[in-house]
Parts: C-alpha cells; structure tokens; sequence
C-alpha cells in the first residue's frame, strides 16, 4: 500500500486547553454572570468578616432608639424593633442565611447525584422503582413539603436543613437520572464497555466528568430557591429562632413594622433578593457557557 | 483487487507466528451460526402484545482468518445490529458465535478474553470520543482497564497514534474537538488496536469521512491489517469501498443473508436479483453508461412484518407466485459462493428456469 500522507492541519505547539477552561473564558466574557459573581462574593465575604465590618454588636438593642429610619445618626440602615443596628445585623443575618441556603443544595447534590448516576447507569428494573419513588415526592410543591417536613421534626436550624434536604434530593436525582441515561447510550461509553472495562470504572471515567456539570448548573440554580424556602422556614419560626440575626427570621419581626418604618421592615426582604437572583443569574450564565459544544 | 490479495498472503504468514491461534489456519475465526435478534419482543407477566422488529433473522456465515469480510446492504437491513451483537454489546435472541473455535462466553473464553480480541470502529468519530478526555488518555484506556500501568499505557498510546500517522508530541494531548474529522477516526482506529485484537469491526468507519481522508484512512487500514495480522469485517453501504476492501462480501437485505461470495465473483457475476439491483444502482463513471431508470425501487419493506417467502419478492423484477410463499434457502453456486434465491438452484421449479 501506498505510505501515508495525510496533509496534517498546522498545529502550533500551543498547549490544549480543556473544556473548563474554555467554560471559565466563556463566564468571564459574560458580564451579567461577573456582576451577578461579584454580588455573592461581596455577600459571602461580609458573612465570613462579619465581626471585622459590622459597625455594631448584632444583639445588643436600646430601647430608646427602635425603629429608626434610614441614615439615623449611627445607625446607617436604621434599627430593628429592639433597637439594634440593622446594618450589623443584616451582615451577621448573611452567616445563618447563606449557611441554610448552601448546605441543603450541597448536601441534596451529594445524595440526588449518587442516586441517579446510580438509576441512570443500571437502568432496568432498578431505575424504573428509584425514579417512581422519586415522583411521590413530586407529588407535594417543595413548599408544603419543606413546612411539614420541619413540622414533624421541629423547630431547629438543623431539622431545617435536613428537610430541604430531603425536599431537593428528588429533584436532582431526577436531573442526575436523565442526564445518566443520555449519556449511557453515547459511543464512546459502548467503546468503554467493549474494551472490557467494568460499570465502576466506567462511570468514573466516561460518565461523571460528562453529567456533574450539568447536575452542577441545575443544583446552583437550587440554592435561590432554597435560600427562599430557608428564610420562609425561619419567617414561620420553623427555622432560626430569636435572637440570632438572619434575614427570614428578621422579616419576620419586623412585620409589624411595616406601617411605621416600611423601607427598615424591607431590607431582609432585599437582601434575600439580592442573593437568590443573584445566584439566580450565575447559574444561568454558567448553564450558557457550559452548553457550547467544541 | 491484487493488492488485498497480496494482503491476504501476509495476513496469514503473521498468523502463523500469533501465539493465540488455538483452532489452526482452517478453522475460521468468527463463525455465526442462527443469530436471531428481535426489537421490542417483551417477557413477564405483564408483556403486551407489542410490534417486534425483526433486525435479524436468521443469520450464518463465518470469516477466515486473515480475510476481510464486507458486509453491505441498505439501510435498516440489520448490518450494524450484527457487529452489535458480535461485539455483545446487545444480546442475541438465539444464535451461536465461536471465535476462533470457541463459543463467547464459555469457560474456555470468557467475555474479557473474548473482548481483548475483537475490537469495533463507530461510525461517528465525535460520539465516540469521550469530549472530556485527550487523545493519549482515549487510547490508554483499554490497556489501563486490562492491567497497565498508567506510564506504560501512554507509551502504547504514543507508539500507536505514531502507527496511525498522528504525531504524538502534536496530538496526544489534544481533545476531541480540537482535531478534524479524520484525524478522530485515526484516534478511534488507535484506540481499537491498543488491547491488541485479531478481529476488527469497521462499522461504517469511514462513512462519515470526505472522499480524500476516506482513502488515506482505508490505505491506513489495510497498512494495519498486514502490520498487526488482523482479520477484518467491514460494513458498508459503499459498494465502491467494500470492493477495495473486501476479500469476500456479505450482501444482507432485510436481516438475512441475500448472497455471500468472493468478493471478485460477487461484483462480477451476481446470482440474487438484490445483488444486481445494488451493483446497477452504482453511479458509473462513463457517461455514456448512466442509469437512466432506478433499477430497484421504493424502500425495503418495514422489518415489523416482513414479507413471506422471499423477503425481496414485493420488489424483485425476476418474481414468481413461488417466490411469495416459498423462502429460498441459501443455494452452493461454486466457489465459496451462496445465494438465497429459487434461481440459483436449478431445482426450485422456478418459472424463468424452465424457460432458459
């Protein structure tokens, strides 16, 4: 047979960059995602150094300053109804609030991953049974769930936690299920699969770097929802209780406020907002620059 | 057609010398005997009475060590549900495979022994990349599952995309998406080789490529078969390249075995009226020469419920009334050469017999 001379394409000795690379070059180029980026940082950061910031000690009131408005003489956001600096209260609130937001999503994405990677690989009988369990929990709207999961096991940051977790868990198995399955059928698994290679290894290899990015987008977008249901726990008095400092819970005592000083009574509600949309937003750019093919 | 002959011959002094030859140079080192596949057939309690598909009914034929074997036909006629249950990526419904004498699955050879010996190209040379990992890593894959370490792996992976013509200190660590289309068969057709096959399954590996990279990779491929002693089965729809490829050619219609030959006897004295239809359908290069009407029309019948007797009979143009109830079996026409068709055994009282 004639020798081989297949004109190879020019290809300077450039090093291959992957694909994470080019998703985090897609992100920075996406100014909405940078600013919505920014935000959380700026929130998580205040959080962290709350005690370095925060002009003031989050408990300590004065009961003849309550409820003073905005741009009150040492108190720039005003004060709550016991007379504590709202500011240093709404930086200390970020610590709680962030806190049973993440940990929810970061826990069900744990679980909800391993469960559906799990269903999505096997398929079959095994998938079929998962993915029906799954769907009861489909049944009840997250929040009604979220509330009678914390009912039943009482008030308590810890108990709330543990009950979103239980409420997101279904939804990111069944993203994590669905992602699997597409990705069980692709060549390249099949090629695995000739080579001799086992299930494990090969959803270690072929399988998990190809759907925890999308589990990963889908779970992002899960923590406004849960930094929402979060403070509606705390709002109930399901979650946090008096008097620690977090923004469902500050909602919550300020409402009978909201006739006497509403722009004070709003600011938890804002910065729950801010927060959720802002991850909101991230999530979104990152799903858009996770989905360029090449 | 001297060249793969010549490529015969070296085929098989370099399987002389291979050390996992068990059977010897006659036994063949594939036989299919019966292979029966049905889609969308449901067992249990509950099974409904559901369509089934018959992708392929019925199927034998064996490939001799060292020969490429072509397997053509037209879309949906059960080439790729072959290779699929070759390879035991799908399950026969019934059917025997014995690779080189010995059943797949047995105690003599088990699926992975079974699988360090016979590897597949896929058509599509993208999807059957995985997007999140180099070429280097792509090809020491098989090796690393079967035991090696990761450096002497990637050093197979190096030596292995040099045999390829793909430079390793330029592409190893390359992704899928920054190299052509070519060049990602070359890394699949490296990743085949690297657990060191006997037999190799081109599925349509080359359909997918431009008219100058399929040469080059088909030059490449034969280049292999004599450098690595490989049997090959190549699947196509391009009656062009399978005559380059093939030793003995396979024409299936409908998941059966229309006709199977030397690939010389089949290109020139075709016995199944399919055969023909196929070969007359072939655009000729002489425009005195061109098709001016469509030798076989329509599209084959659907697989759900093909048609009794012959399966081609509704488009045959030879077709009598015993074509319709009677199925032709396979018919010895000399030489290796088989046909499923009344007319190629004198015996079957086809009508246009008696009048010749």
């Amino acid at each position: 047979m004639a020798a081989i001379a297949e004109p190879l394409a020019p290809a300077p000795a450039r090093t291959s960059h992957g694909y994470w690379s080019g998703v985090a070059m897609r992100l920075t180029r996406d100014p909405v995602a940078m600013v919505a980026l920014a935000i959380i940082l700026a929130i998580v950061l205040a959080a962290i150094f709350a005690p370095l910031i925060a002009p003031a000690e989050p408990f300590r009131g004065s009961m003849i300053r309550r409820l003073k408005p905005i741009g009150f003489p040492g108190y720039p956001l005003g004060s709550d109804e016991l007379g504590r600096d709202m500011l240093t209260r709404l930086i200390y609130g970020g610590r709680l609030s962030l806190f049973i937001g993440v940990t929810p999503v970061l826990c069900a994405f744990m679980i909800g991953a391993s469960i559906g990677i799990f269903a999505g690989y096997l398929g079959g009988w095994i998938n079929t049974l998962l993915m029906r369990i799954v769907d009861v929990f489909f049944a009840f709207p997250s929040v009604l769930l979220a509330i009678a999961l914390s009912g039943a096991l009482g008030a308590g940051i810890l108990n709330s936690i543990v009950s979103l977790t239980i409420v997101f868990v279904p939804q990111i198995a069944r993203v994590a299920e669905s992602v699997t399955t597409q990705i069980r059928s692709r060549d390249y698994v099949e090629a695995a699969r000739v080579s001799g290679a086992g299930a494990f290894t090969i959803v270690r290899v072929h399988v998990l770097g190809n759907v925890l990015g999308p589990i990963f987008v889908y779970a992002t977008g899960l923590i406004s929802v849960s930094m929402i249901l979060a403070s509606g726990l705390s709002f109930l008095g399901l979650g946090v209780k008096p008097p620690e400092a977090e923004w469902g819970l500050m909602l919550n005592t300020l409402r009978t406020a909201i006739y006497t000083q509403p722009m004070v009574a709003a600011l938890p509600g804002m910065m729950i907002f801010l927060t959720s949309i802002s991850f909101n937003l991230f999530s979104d750019g990152l799903r858009s620059a996770m989905e360029v093919k090449q | 057609m001297s060249l793969s002959q010549s490529g015969i011959q070296d085929g098989v002094a370099a399987l002389a010398a291979d050390p996992r030859d068990r059977g010897g140079a006659g036994t063949p080192l594939l036989r299919v005997r019966g292979l029966i596949k049905h889609f969308g057939r449901k067992r249990g309690l509950l099974a409904k009475a559901s369509p089934v598909v018959r992708a392929v009914d019925g199927v034998d034929f064996d490939v001799a060590k060292g020969e490429t074997l072509g397997i053509v036909g037209e879309s949906g006629c059960g080439k790729s549900t072959t290779a699929r249950l070759i390879m035991q990526i799908i399950a026969p419904d019934l059917g025997e495979i014995l690779f080189d004498g010995e059943a797949v699955g047995s105690v003599a050879l088990d699926l992975t022994q079974f699988r360090k010996q016979v590897q597949m190209v896929f058509q599509d040379s993208y999807a059957s990349l995985n997007p999140r990992l180099t070429v280097e890593d792509t090809v020491a894959f098989g090796p690393r599952v079967h035991g090696l370490r990761r450096r002497a792996a990637i050093a197979r992976a190096h030596d292995l995309l040099d045999r390829v013509g793909l430079e390793p200190a330029r592409f190893a660590g390359r992704y899928p998406h920054e190299i052509s289309g070519g060049q990602r068969q070359r890394v699949n057709i490296a990743r085949a080789l690297a657990l060191e096959p006997r037999l190799l399954i081109l599925d349509e590996a080359v359909s997918a490529l431009d008219k100058s990279v399929e040469a080059q990779v088909l030059n490449l491929l034969l280049d292999l078969k004599d450098e690595f002693g490989l049997t090959f089965i190549f699947i196509s729809h391009d009656l062009n390249v399978v005559r380059f490829m093939s030793d003995r050619v396979m024409v299936m219609y409908l998941g059966k075995v229309a006709e199977v030959g030397p690939s010389e006897a089949i290109f020139s004295r075709p016995r199944h009226p399919y055969t023909e239809a196929l070969l007359a359908s072939m655009p000729s290069m002489d425009p005195d020469k061109r098709t001016e009407e469509a030798p076989i029309s329509g599209d084959p019948p659907n697989p759900i419920n093909p048609p009794a007797g012959c399966r081609f009979h509704t488009r045959c143009k030879m077709v009598a009334t015993l074509c319709a109830h009677a199925e032709p079996p396979p018919h010895h026409v000399g030489g290796g050469h088989l046909a499923a068709c009344h007319l190629a055994d004198p015996r079957s009282g086809h009508p246009r017999l008696v009048a010749a």
